[in-house]
Protein backbone atom coordinates (compact mmCIF):
# COMPACT_ATOMS: atom_id res chain seq x y z
CA UNK A 1 0.00 0.00 0.00
CA UNK A 2 2.20 2.79 -1.38
CA UNK A 3 1.02 5.93 -0.84
CA UNK A 4 -0.42 7.93 -4.05
CA UNK A 5 1.25 10.29 -5.39
CA UNK A 6 -0.84 13.17 -5.29
CA UNK A 7 -1.05 12.26 -1.77
CA UNK A 8 2.56 12.57 -0.70
CA UNK A 9 2.77 16.07 -3.15
CA UNK A 10 0.13 17.32 -1.02
CA UNK A 11 1.46 16.07 2.11
CA UNK A 12 5.26 17.39 1.86
CA UNK A 13 4.01 20.53 0.06
CA UNK A 14 0.58 22.01 1.82
CA UNK A 15 -1.34 24.77 0.16
CA UNK A 16 -2.86 27.41 2.42
CA UNK A 17 -1.75 25.60 5.23
CA UNK A 18 -2.60 28.35 8.42
CA UNK A 19 -4.96 29.91 10.03
CA UNK A 20 -6.95 33.02 10.15
CA UNK A 21 -8.45 34.89 12.81
CA UNK A 22 -11.60 33.25 14.24
CA UNK A 23 -13.42 36.61 14.78
CA UNK A 24 -11.84 38.19 11.43
CA UNK A 25 -15.13 39.78 9.29
CA UNK A 26 -15.49 37.44 6.64
CA UNK A 27 -14.08 34.41 7.86
CA UNK A 28 -16.10 31.48 8.60
CA UNK A 29 -14.21 28.38 10.78
CA UNK A 30 -15.22 24.68 10.76
CA UNK A 31 -13.52 22.31 13.11
CA UNK A 32 -14.67 18.62 12.58
CA UNK A 33 -13.62 15.00 13.71
CA UNK A 34 -12.11 14.40 17.32
CA UNK A 35 -8.72 13.70 18.72
CA UNK A 36 -9.54 10.03 19.77
CA UNK A 37 -10.26 9.12 16.67
CA UNK A 38 -6.98 10.34 14.86
CA UNK A 39 -8.50 12.86 12.69
CA UNK A 40 -9.50 16.51 13.37
CA UNK A 41 -9.60 19.24 10.77
CA UNK A 42 -10.02 22.77 10.75
CA UNK A 43 -10.74 24.61 7.94
CA UNK A 44 -11.57 28.21 7.50
CA UNK A 45 -12.91 30.41 4.74
CA UNK A 46 -12.99 34.23 3.68
CA UNK A 47 -15.55 35.50 1.55
CA UNK A 48 -15.93 38.84 -0.13
CA UNK A 49 -19.01 39.70 -1.94
CA UNK A 50 -20.04 35.97 -1.75
CA UNK A 51 -17.12 34.63 -3.16
CA UNK A 52 -14.17 32.51 -1.30
CA UNK A 53 -11.29 34.83 -1.89
CA UNK A 54 -9.21 32.55 0.56
CA UNK A 55 -9.00 29.70 2.55
CA UNK A 56 -6.32 27.91 4.99
CA UNK A 57 -6.23 24.74 6.85
CA UNK A 58 -4.79 22.38 9.80
CA UNK A 59 -5.48 18.97 10.17
CA UNK A 60 -4.57 16.01 12.70
CA UNK A 61 -4.68 13.09 11.19
CA UNK A 62 -2.74 10.75 8.41
CA UNK A 63 -1.42 11.68 4.97
CA UNK A 64 -4.76 11.01 3.44
CA UNK A 65 -6.36 13.03 5.90
CA UNK A 66 -4.05 16.09 5.23
CA UNK A 67 -4.32 16.16 1.69
CA UNK A 68 -7.82 15.44 1.58
CA UNK A 69 -8.25 19.19 3.59
CA UNK A 70 -5.23 20.81 1.46
CA UNK A 71 -7.00 20.11 -1.44
CA UNK A 72 -9.99 21.42 -0.15
CA UNK A 73 -8.65 24.91 0.62
CA UNK A 74 -7.50 24.46 -3.60
CA UNK A 75 -10.85 23.97 -4.96
CA UNK A 76 -12.51 26.33 -2.37
CA UNK A 77 -10.48 29.78 -3.03
CA UNK A 78 -12.48 31.36 -6.25
CA UNK A 79 -15.57 29.60 -5.56
CA UNK A 80 -19.25 31.20 -4.76
CA UNK A 81 -20.82 29.60 -1.57
CA UNK A 82 -23.20 27.75 -3.87
CA UNK A 83 -20.29 26.12 -5.84
CA UNK A 84 -18.47 25.22 -2.35
CA UNK A 85 -21.24 23.48 -0.87
CA UNK A 86 -21.21 21.33 -4.68
CA UNK A 87 -18.04 19.88 -3.52
CA UNK A 88 -18.63 15.92 -2.68
CA UNK A 89 -16.13 13.68 -0.57
CA UNK A 90 -16.41 11.32 -3.67
CA UNK A 91 -14.28 14.20 -6.44
CA UNK A 92 -11.65 14.57 -3.56
CA UNK A 93 -11.73 10.59 -3.55
CA UNK A 94 -11.05 10.35 -7.15
CA UNK A 95 -8.78 13.48 -7.66
CA UNK A 96 -6.40 11.97 -4.58
CA UNK A 97 -6.86 7.93 -5.67
CA UNK A 98 -7.54 7.62 -1.96
CA UNK A 99 -8.28 3.93 -1.33
CA UNK A 100 -11.11 2.33 0.27
CA UNK A 101 -9.52 2.27 4.11
CA UNK A 102 -9.45 6.26 3.62
CA UNK A 103 -12.41 7.25 2.13
CA UNK A 104 -13.71 8.44 5.14
CA UNK A 105 -10.81 11.27 5.34
CA UNK A 106 -12.70 12.65 2.33
CA UNK A 107 -15.49 12.46 4.14
CA UNK A 108 -14.29 14.36 6.89
CA UNK A 109 -13.06 17.12 4.63
CA UNK A 110 -16.74 17.71 3.14
CA UNK A 111 -18.04 18.00 6.83
CA UNK A 112 -15.40 20.61 7.14
CA UNK A 113 -16.40 22.81 4.43
CA UNK A 114 -19.63 22.51 5.30
CA UNK A 115 -19.34 23.65 8.41
CA UNK A 116 -16.90 26.85 7.79
CA UNK A 117 -19.81 27.34 5.28
CA UNK A 118 -22.36 27.53 7.95
CA UNK A 119 -20.40 28.82 10.17
CA UNK A 120 -20.20 31.75 8.33
CA UNK A 121 -23.77 31.93 7.37
CA UNK A 122 -24.64 32.04 11.31
CA UNK A 123 -21.85 35.34 11.46
CA UNK A 124 -23.47 36.84 8.56
CA UNK A 125 -26.77 35.85 9.45
CA UNK A 126 -26.27 37.65 13.25
CA UNK A 127 -24.54 40.97 11.53
CA UNK A 128 -27.50 41.34 9.58
CA UNK A 129 -30.03 41.29 12.70
CA UNK B 1 24.04 5.03 5.00
CA UNK B 2 21.64 2.90 3.18
CA UNK B 3 18.43 3.95 2.59
CA UNK B 4 15.98 3.15 3.69
CA UNK B 5 16.80 2.67 7.19
CA UNK B 6 15.44 -0.16 8.79
CA UNK B 7 14.03 0.64 12.58
CA UNK B 8 11.33 -2.25 12.17
CA UNK B 9 13.08 -5.10 13.86
CA UNK B 10 9.91 -6.17 16.16
CA UNK B 11 8.10 -6.73 13.00
CA UNK B 12 10.43 -8.57 11.74
CA UNK B 13 15.04 -9.05 11.24
CA UNK B 14 17.14 -9.03 8.03
CA UNK B 15 18.58 -12.28 7.58
CA UNK B 16 22.26 -12.33 9.31
CA UNK B 17 24.74 -13.00 6.02
CA UNK B 18 26.35 -15.98 8.26
CA UNK B 19 23.23 -17.39 8.86
CA UNK B 20 22.23 -17.20 5.01
CA UNK B 21 25.76 -18.89 4.55
CA UNK B 22 25.24 -22.35 6.60
CA UNK B 23 21.33 -22.39 4.72
CA UNK B 24 22.66 -22.80 1.15
CA UNK B 25 24.24 -26.11 1.09
CA UNK B 26 21.06 -27.72 2.29
CA UNK B 27 18.48 -26.52 -0.91
CA UNK B 28 20.45 -28.11 -3.72
CA UNK B 29 23.15 -30.23 -2.33
CA UNK B 30 22.14 -31.45 1.20
CA UNK B 31 18.61 -31.62 0.01
CA UNK B 32 17.75 -35.01 1.94
CA UNK B 33 14.25 -35.48 3.76
CA UNK B 34 15.56 -35.49 7.83
CA UNK B 35 13.26 -38.43 7.35
CA UNK B 36 14.43 -40.51 5.29
CA UNK B 37 16.07 -43.48 7.77
CA UNK B 38 17.84 -45.22 4.86
CA UNK B 39 20.36 -43.17 2.67
CA UNK B 40 23.39 -40.94 3.18
CA UNK B 41 20.56 -37.16 1.88
CA UNK B 42 18.21 -38.34 4.94
CA UNK B 43 21.13 -39.27 7.13
CA UNK B 44 22.52 -35.94 6.75
CA UNK B 45 20.11 -34.00 6.84
CA UNK B 46 18.97 -35.50 9.88
CA UNK B 47 22.01 -34.67 11.56
CA UNK B 48 22.12 -31.24 10.44
CA UNK B 49 18.19 -30.95 12.13
CA UNK B 50 19.72 -32.67 15.34
CA UNK B 51 22.71 -30.12 15.81
CA UNK B 52 20.00 -27.03 15.37
CA UNK B 53 18.49 -28.31 17.81
CA UNK B 54 20.72 -28.60 20.13
CA UNK B 55 21.49 -24.97 19.52
CA UNK B 56 18.34 -23.72 20.01
CA UNK B 57 18.21 -25.63 23.35
CA UNK B 58 21.41 -24.49 24.40
CA UNK B 59 20.34 -20.88 24.08
CA UNK B 60 17.12 -21.35 26.64
CA UNK B 61 18.72 -24.25 28.96
CA UNK B 62 16.46 -27.30 27.71
CA UNK B 63 16.89 -30.78 26.30
CA UNK B 64 17.17 -30.89 22.63
CA UNK B 65 14.41 -33.62 22.91
CA UNK B 66 12.08 -30.63 24.35
CA UNK B 67 11.78 -28.84 21.45
CA UNK B 68 9.36 -29.32 18.26
CA UNK B 69 9.52 -27.91 14.94
CA UNK B 70 6.20 -25.54 13.72
CA UNK B 71 6.16 -22.90 10.71
CA UNK B 72 6.81 -20.06 13.50
CA UNK B 73 5.74 -18.80 17.19
CA UNK B 74 2.18 -18.06 15.48
CA UNK B 75 1.63 -22.22 15.24
CA UNK B 76 3.58 -22.90 18.29
CA UNK B 77 1.12 -20.28 19.84
CA UNK B 78 -1.86 -22.36 18.57
CA UNK B 79 -0.04 -25.55 19.25
CA UNK B 80 0.46 -24.64 23.06
CA UNK B 81 -2.88 -23.57 24.01
CA UNK B 82 -5.20 -25.97 21.75
CA UNK B 83 -2.81 -29.15 22.40
CA UNK B 84 -3.27 -28.46 25.90
CA UNK B 85 -6.60 -27.98 26.48
CA UNK B 86 -7.63 -30.89 24.30
CA UNK B 87 -4.77 -33.13 26.16
CA UNK B 88 -5.98 -32.02 29.37
CA UNK B 89 -9.50 -31.73 28.90
CA UNK B 90 -10.52 -33.95 31.57
CA UNK B 91 -8.70 -31.88 34.55
CA UNK B 92 -10.52 -28.31 33.08
CA UNK B 93 -11.12 -26.06 30.61
CA UNK B 94 -9.85 -22.75 32.07
CA UNK B 95 -6.90 -20.69 30.06
CA UNK B 96 -5.59 -17.59 32.22
CA UNK B 97 -3.91 -15.19 29.58
CA UNK B 98 -3.88 -11.27 29.36
CA UNK B 99 -5.24 -8.83 27.52
CA UNK B 100 -2.43 -7.31 25.80
CA UNK B 101 -0.80 -10.88 24.27
CA UNK B 102 0.17 -10.77 20.22
CA UNK B 103 -2.93 -12.22 18.07
CA UNK B 104 -1.63 -15.13 18.03
CA UNK B 105 -2.52 -15.91 21.20
CA UNK B 106 -5.40 -13.98 21.63
CA UNK B 107 -7.39 -15.14 18.55
CA UNK B 108 -6.80 -18.72 19.43
CA UNK B 109 -8.00 -18.09 22.92
CA UNK B 110 -10.98 -16.09 21.43
CA UNK B 111 -11.30 -19.53 19.54
CA UNK B 112 -11.13 -22.02 21.90
CA UNK B 113 -13.82 -20.15 24.44
CA UNK B 114 -16.42 -19.90 21.19
CA UNK B 115 -15.78 -23.03 19.29
CA UNK B 116 -14.68 -25.59 22.15
CA UNK B 117 -15.83 -24.13 25.20
CA UNK B 118 -12.83 -23.25 27.13
CA UNK B 119 -13.66 -20.39 29.50
CA UNK B 120 -10.86 -17.65 29.18
CA UNK B 121 -9.82 -14.61 31.82
CA UNK B 122 -7.92 -12.26 30.27
CA UNK B 123 -6.11 -10.54 32.71
CA UNK B 124 -5.65 -6.44 32.59
CA UNK B 125 -1.95 -4.74 32.48
CA UNK B 126 -0.67 -1.50 34.68
CA UNK B 127 -0.14 1.59 32.89
CA UNK B 128 3.85 0.18 32.17
CA UNK B 129 1.89 -3.53 30.25
CA UNK B 130 3.46 -5.59 33.08
CA UNK B 131 0.78 -8.32 34.43
CA UNK B 132 0.51 -9.16 37.72
CA UNK B 133 1.66 -11.98 39.30
CA UNK B 134 -0.80 -11.56 42.07
CA UNK B 135 -3.59 -11.43 39.94
CA UNK B 136 -2.92 -14.71 38.09
CA UNK B 137 -2.42 -16.24 41.22
CA UNK B 138 -6.67 -14.98 41.92
CA UNK B 139 -7.87 -15.89 38.98
CA UNK B 140 -6.35 -19.48 39.20
CA UNK B 141 -9.45 -22.09 39.76
CA UNK B 142 -9.93 -25.76 40.08
CA UNK B 143 -10.25 -26.01 36.62
CA UNK B 144 -7.56 -24.02 35.39
CA UNK B 145 -5.01 -25.75 32.88
CA UNK B 146 -2.77 -23.30 31.40
CA UNK B 147 -1.24 -19.89 31.95
CA UNK B 148 -0.65 -18.00 28.84
CA UNK B 149 1.90 -14.96 29.57
CA UNK B 150 4.13 -13.13 27.71
CA UNK B 151 8.01 -12.79 27.92
CA UNK B 152 8.44 -9.33 26.43
CA UNK B 153 5.46 -7.49 24.38
CA UNK B 154 6.54 -6.57 21.03
CA UNK B 155 5.07 -3.21 20.99
CA UNK B 156 6.24 -1.72 24.46
CA UNK B 157 8.34 -3.69 24.90
CA UNK B 158 7.90 -4.48 28.76
CA UNK B 159 9.53 -7.26 29.93
CA UNK B 160 6.55 -9.41 32.09
CA UNK B 161 7.86 -10.91 35.85
CA UNK B 162 7.95 -14.12 34.37
CA UNK B 163 10.21 -15.50 36.87
CA UNK B 164 7.39 -14.83 40.00
CA UNK B 165 4.71 -16.12 37.32
CA UNK B 166 6.68 -19.57 37.03
CA UNK B 167 6.22 -19.68 40.69
CA UNK B 168 3.18 -18.88 40.99
CA UNK B 169 2.00 -21.87 37.99
CA UNK B 170 4.43 -24.13 39.86
CA UNK B 171 3.48 -23.51 43.54
CA UNK B 172 -0.52 -24.05 41.64
CA UNK B 173 0.20 -27.35 39.76
CA UNK B 174 -0.73 -25.14 36.26
CA UNK B 175 1.11 -25.29 33.12
CA UNK B 176 3.15 -22.00 31.90
CA UNK B 177 3.14 -21.14 28.33
CA UNK B 178 4.90 -18.78 27.32
CA UNK B 179 5.21 -16.40 24.08
CA UNK B 180 9.17 -15.72 24.37
CA UNK B 181 9.04 -14.35 20.76
CA UNK B 182 10.40 -10.74 21.62
CA UNK B 183 12.91 -12.27 24.12
CA UNK B 184 14.15 -15.13 22.64
CA UNK B 185 18.04 -14.02 21.72
CA UNK B 186 17.36 -10.37 22.97
CA UNK B 187 17.52 -10.76 26.62
CA UNK B 188 18.42 -13.95 29.02
CA UNK B 189 15.88 -17.07 28.67
CA UNK B 190 16.26 -20.13 30.96
CA UNK B 191 13.30 -21.85 30.79
CA UNK B 192 14.54 -23.66 34.26
CA UNK B 193 14.99 -20.37 36.41
CA UNK B 194 11.89 -19.30 34.72
CA UNK B 195 9.72 -22.02 35.61
CA UNK B 196 8.73 -22.24 31.98
CA UNK B 197 6.43 -25.43 30.61
CA UNK B 198 5.99 -24.35 27.16
CA UNK B 199 7.58 -21.70 25.38
CA UNK B 200 6.65 -20.29 21.45
CA UNK B 201 9.88 -18.65 19.50
CA UNK B 202 10.70 -17.48 15.86
CA UNK B 203 13.90 -17.42 13.75
CA UNK B 204 12.47 -14.47 11.74
CA UNK B 205 12.72 -12.25 14.51
CA UNK B 206 16.41 -13.30 15.39
CA UNK B 207 17.89 -12.73 12.24
CA UNK B 208 17.13 -16.25 11.29
CA UNK B 209 14.81 -17.12 7.85
CA UNK B 210 10.89 -16.69 8.10
CA UNK B 211 8.97 -19.71 7.94
CA UNK B 212 10.59 -21.36 11.25
CA UNK B 213 9.87 -21.43 14.73
CA UNK B 214 9.53 -24.23 17.63
CA UNK B 215 7.46 -24.95 20.56
CA UNK B 216 9.78 -25.68 23.53
CA UNK B 217 7.86 -28.73 25.83
CA UNK B 218 8.31 -29.55 29.39
CA UNK B 219 9.64 -33.17 29.97
CA UNK B 220 10.72 -33.37 33.33
CA UNK B 221 8.61 -31.98 36.08
CA UNK B 222 6.87 -31.70 35.24
CA UNK B 223 6.22 -34.28 31.94
CA UNK B 224 4.12 -32.04 29.62
CA UNK B 225 1.90 -33.86 27.13
CA UNK B 226 0.10 -32.52 23.96
CA UNK B 227 -2.41 -33.17 21.61
CA UNK B 228 -0.72 -32.42 17.87
CA UNK B 229 -2.57 -30.07 16.11
CA UNK B 230 -1.55 -31.52 12.28
CA UNK B 231 -1.51 -34.80 12.18
CA UNK B 232 0.45 -36.85 9.11
CA UNK B 233 3.58 -39.21 9.84
CA UNK B 234 3.95 -37.96 13.43
CA UNK B 235 6.81 -36.15 13.33
CA UNK B 236 8.26 -34.17 16.23
CA UNK B 237 7.21 -37.00 18.10
CA UNK B 238 4.03 -37.11 17.40
CA UNK B 239 3.43 -33.26 18.13
CA UNK B 240 3.80 -31.83 14.61
CA UNK B 241 3.80 -33.69 11.36
CA UNK B 242 4.93 -32.88 8.14
CA UNK B 243 8.46 -32.68 6.20
CA UNK B 244 10.82 -30.60 8.69
CA UNK B 245 12.05 -27.52 6.40
CA UNK B 246 15.74 -28.61 7.28
CA UNK B 247 17.33 -25.37 5.75
CA UNK B 248 15.33 -22.87 7.58
CA UNK B 249 16.05 -25.11 10.86
CA UNK B 250 19.94 -25.02 10.00
CA UNK B 251 19.39 -21.22 9.47
CA UNK B 252 17.52 -20.92 12.77
CA UNK B 253 19.98 -22.91 14.69
CA UNK B 254 22.81 -20.99 13.41
CA UNK B 255 20.87 -17.40 14.60
CA UNK B 256 20.34 -19.14 17.98
CA UNK B 257 24.12 -19.54 18.71
CA UNK B 258 24.99 -16.24 16.80
CA UNK B 259 22.58 -14.74 19.83
CA UNK B 260 24.30 -16.64 22.32
CA UNK B 261 27.37 -15.62 21.63
CA UNK B 262 26.97 -11.43 20.64
CA UNK B 263 23.76 -11.32 23.04
CA UNK B 264 25.97 -10.10 26.13
CA UNK B 265 27.63 -7.28 23.32
CA UNK B 266 24.96 -6.51 21.50
CA UNK B 267 22.19 -5.91 24.11
CA UNK B 268 24.66 -3.51 25.39
CA UNK B 269 25.35 -1.87 22.35
CA UNK B 270 21.65 -1.30 21.27
CA UNK B 271 20.55 -0.20 24.58
CA UNK B 272 22.68 2.55 24.45
CA UNK B 273 21.59 3.30 21.08
CA UNK B 274 17.99 3.22 22.24
CA UNK B 275 18.71 5.09 24.84
CA UNK B 276 20.52 8.11 22.79
CA UNK B 277 17.47 7.48 20.23
CA UNK B 278 15.13 8.56 23.36
CA UNK B 279 17.61 10.97 24.71
CA UNK B 280 17.95 12.61 21.47
CA UNK B 281 14.34 13.31 20.80
CA UNK B 282 13.22 13.97 24.11
CA UNK B 283 15.27 16.71 24.59
CA UNK B 284 14.38 18.69 21.37
CA UNK B 285 10.92 18.00 21.75
CA UNK B 286 8.09 19.05 24.19
CA UNK B 287 4.91 16.53 25.05
CA UNK B 288 6.58 13.19 23.82
CA UNK B 289 5.35 10.55 26.28
CA UNK B 290 7.11 6.93 26.67
CA UNK B 291 5.06 3.88 26.03
CA UNK B 292 5.52 1.13 28.03
CA UNK B 293 7.87 0.12 31.38
CA UNK B 294 10.96 2.84 31.68
CA UNK B 295 13.29 0.17 32.56
CA UNK B 296 11.78 -3.86 32.45
CA UNK B 297 12.35 -3.15 28.52
CA UNK B 298 13.39 -4.76 25.84
CA UNK B 299 16.95 -3.11 24.96
CA UNK B 300 16.43 -2.68 21.59
CA UNK B 301 12.53 -1.11 21.84
CA UNK B 302 11.31 2.16 21.86
CA UNK B 303 8.01 3.43 21.82
CA UNK B 304 6.89 7.39 21.84
CA UNK B 305 3.37 9.34 21.76
CA UNK B 306 3.84 12.77 20.24
CA UNK B 307 1.28 14.68 21.56
CA UNK B 308 -0.67 16.68 18.62
CA UNK B 309 1.06 14.72 15.92
CA UNK B 310 -1.15 11.39 14.40
CA UNK B 311 1.39 8.23 13.59
CA UNK B 312 0.76 7.95 10.36
CA UNK B 313 1.62 11.20 9.14
CA UNK B 314 4.70 10.96 10.92
CA UNK B 315 5.47 8.01 9.25
CA UNK B 316 4.92 9.47 5.91
CA UNK B 317 6.96 12.34 6.59
CA UNK B 318 9.85 10.23 7.74
CA UNK B 319 9.29 7.33 4.57
CA UNK B 320 12.88 7.02 4.36
CA UNK B 321 12.73 5.68 8.06
CA UNK B 322 11.49 2.20 8.40
CA UNK B 323 8.70 2.34 11.07
CA UNK B 324 5.61 1.32 12.59
CA UNK B 325 2.72 3.13 14.84
CA UNK B 326 -0.08 2.36 17.39
CA UNK B 327 -2.23 4.87 15.08
CA UNK B 328 -5.66 3.15 13.62
CA UNK B 329 -4.86 4.83 10.54
CA UNK B 330 -1.58 2.50 10.02
CA UNK B 331 -4.25 -0.79 10.83
CA UNK B 332 -6.04 -2.64 8.65
CA UNK B 333 -8.60 -3.03 10.55
CA UNK B 334 -8.75 1.17 11.61
CA UNK B 335 -8.53 0.29 15.30
CA UNK B 336 -6.07 1.93 17.47
CA UNK B 337 -3.77 -0.49 19.01
CA UNK B 338 -5.02 -2.52 21.89
CA UNK B 339 -1.68 -2.86 24.15
CA UNK B 340 -1.64 1.13 24.50
CA UNK B 341 -5.50 0.69 24.92
CA UNK B 342 -4.98 -1.37 27.97
CA UNK B 343 -1.89 0.71 29.50
CA UNK B 344 -4.83 3.37 30.19
CA UNK B 345 -2.55 5.23 27.25
CA UNK B 346 -5.84 7.98 25.68
CA UNK B 347 -6.53 7.16 22.25
CA UNK B 348 -5.55 10.82 21.12
CA UNK B 349 -2.06 9.61 22.19
CA UNK B 350 -2.61 5.99 20.75
CA UNK B 351 -3.15 7.66 17.51
CA UNK B 352 0.27 9.71 17.85
CA UNK B 353 2.81 6.93 18.80
CA UNK B 354 5.77 5.54 17.05
CA UNK B 355 7.70 2.56 17.76
CA UNK B 356 11.49 2.24 16.95
CA UNK B 357 12.46 -1.28 16.67
CA UNK B 358 16.78 -1.23 16.74
CA UNK B 359 18.89 -4.12 15.60
CA UNK B 360 21.92 -6.11 15.20
CA UNK B 361 22.49 -3.79 11.56
CA UNK B 362 21.71 -0.47 13.03
CA UNK B 363 24.37 2.08 13.49
CA UNK B 364 24.61 5.52 15.51
CA UNK B 365 25.03 7.40 12.67
CA UNK B 366 21.78 5.76 11.39
CA UNK B 367 20.30 6.72 15.18
CA UNK B 368 21.52 10.22 14.78
CA UNK B 369 20.24 10.94 11.33
CA UNK B 370 16.41 9.60 12.88
CA UNK B 371 16.31 11.58 15.73
CA UNK B 372 16.93 14.74 13.45
CA UNK B 373 14.75 13.42 11.07
CA UNK B 374 12.02 13.13 13.67
CA UNK B 375 12.40 16.26 15.18
CA UNK B 376 12.07 18.20 11.83
CA UNK B 377 8.92 16.23 11.26
CA UNK B 378 6.91 16.25 14.03
CA UNK B 379 8.29 20.34 14.45
CA UNK B 380 6.50 20.64 10.85
CA UNK B 381 3.18 18.15 11.82
CA UNK B 382 2.59 20.35 14.65
CA UNK B 383 2.49 23.65 12.73
CA UNK B 384 0.14 22.05 10.64
CA UNK B 385 -2.06 20.87 13.90
CA UNK B 386 -4.59 22.40 15.05
CA UNK B 387 -4.73 20.56 18.34
CA UNK B 388 -1.20 22.38 18.98
CA UNK B 389 -2.29 25.25 17.51
CA UNK B 390 -5.85 25.09 20.63
CA UNK B 391 -3.08 23.69 23.22
CA UNK B 392 -0.84 26.40 22.62
CA UNK B 393 -3.88 29.12 23.05
CA UNK B 394 -4.14 27.45 26.32
CA UNK B 395 -7.47 25.76 25.22
CA UNK B 396 -8.15 21.93 27.40
CA UNK B 397 -8.15 19.77 24.64
CA UNK B 398 -10.13 17.54 27.03
CA UNK B 399 -13.12 20.09 27.86
CA UNK B 400 -13.24 20.70 24.23
CA UNK B 401 -16.89 19.70 22.16
CA UNK B 402 -15.61 18.02 19.01
CA UNK B 403 -18.00 17.90 16.10
CA UNK B 404 -17.56 13.79 15.36
CA UNK B 405 -20.03 12.55 12.58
Amino acid sequence: MAYSDKVVDHFNNPRNMGSFKKEEDGVGTGIVGAPECGDVMKLQIKVQDDRIVDARFKTFGCGSAIASSSLATEWLKGKTLEEAEKIKNTDIVQELNLPPVKIHCSVLAEDAIKAALNDYKKKTDKESQ
Amino acid sequence: MKFPIYLDNHATTPMDPRVLEVMLPYFTEKFGNAASRNHAFGWEAEEAVETARKQLAHLIHADAKELVFTSGATESDNLALKGVLEMYREKGDHIITSVTEHRAVLDTAKALETKRGAKVTYLPVDKTGMVNPDDVRNAITDRTILISIMMANNEIGTINPVKAIGKVAKEKGVLFHCDATQGVGKIPVNVQEMGIDLMSFSAHKIYGPKGIGALYVRKKAPRVRIAPIIDGGGHERGMRSGTLPVPLIVGFGKAAELCEQEMPTESVRLAALRDRLQAGITNALEAVYLNGHPTERLPHNLNLSFAYVEGESLLMGVKEIALSSGSACTSATLEPSYVLRALGVGSDLAHSSIRFGLGRFNTEEEVDYTIKRMIETVTRLREMSPLYEMAKEGIDLKSVQWAVH
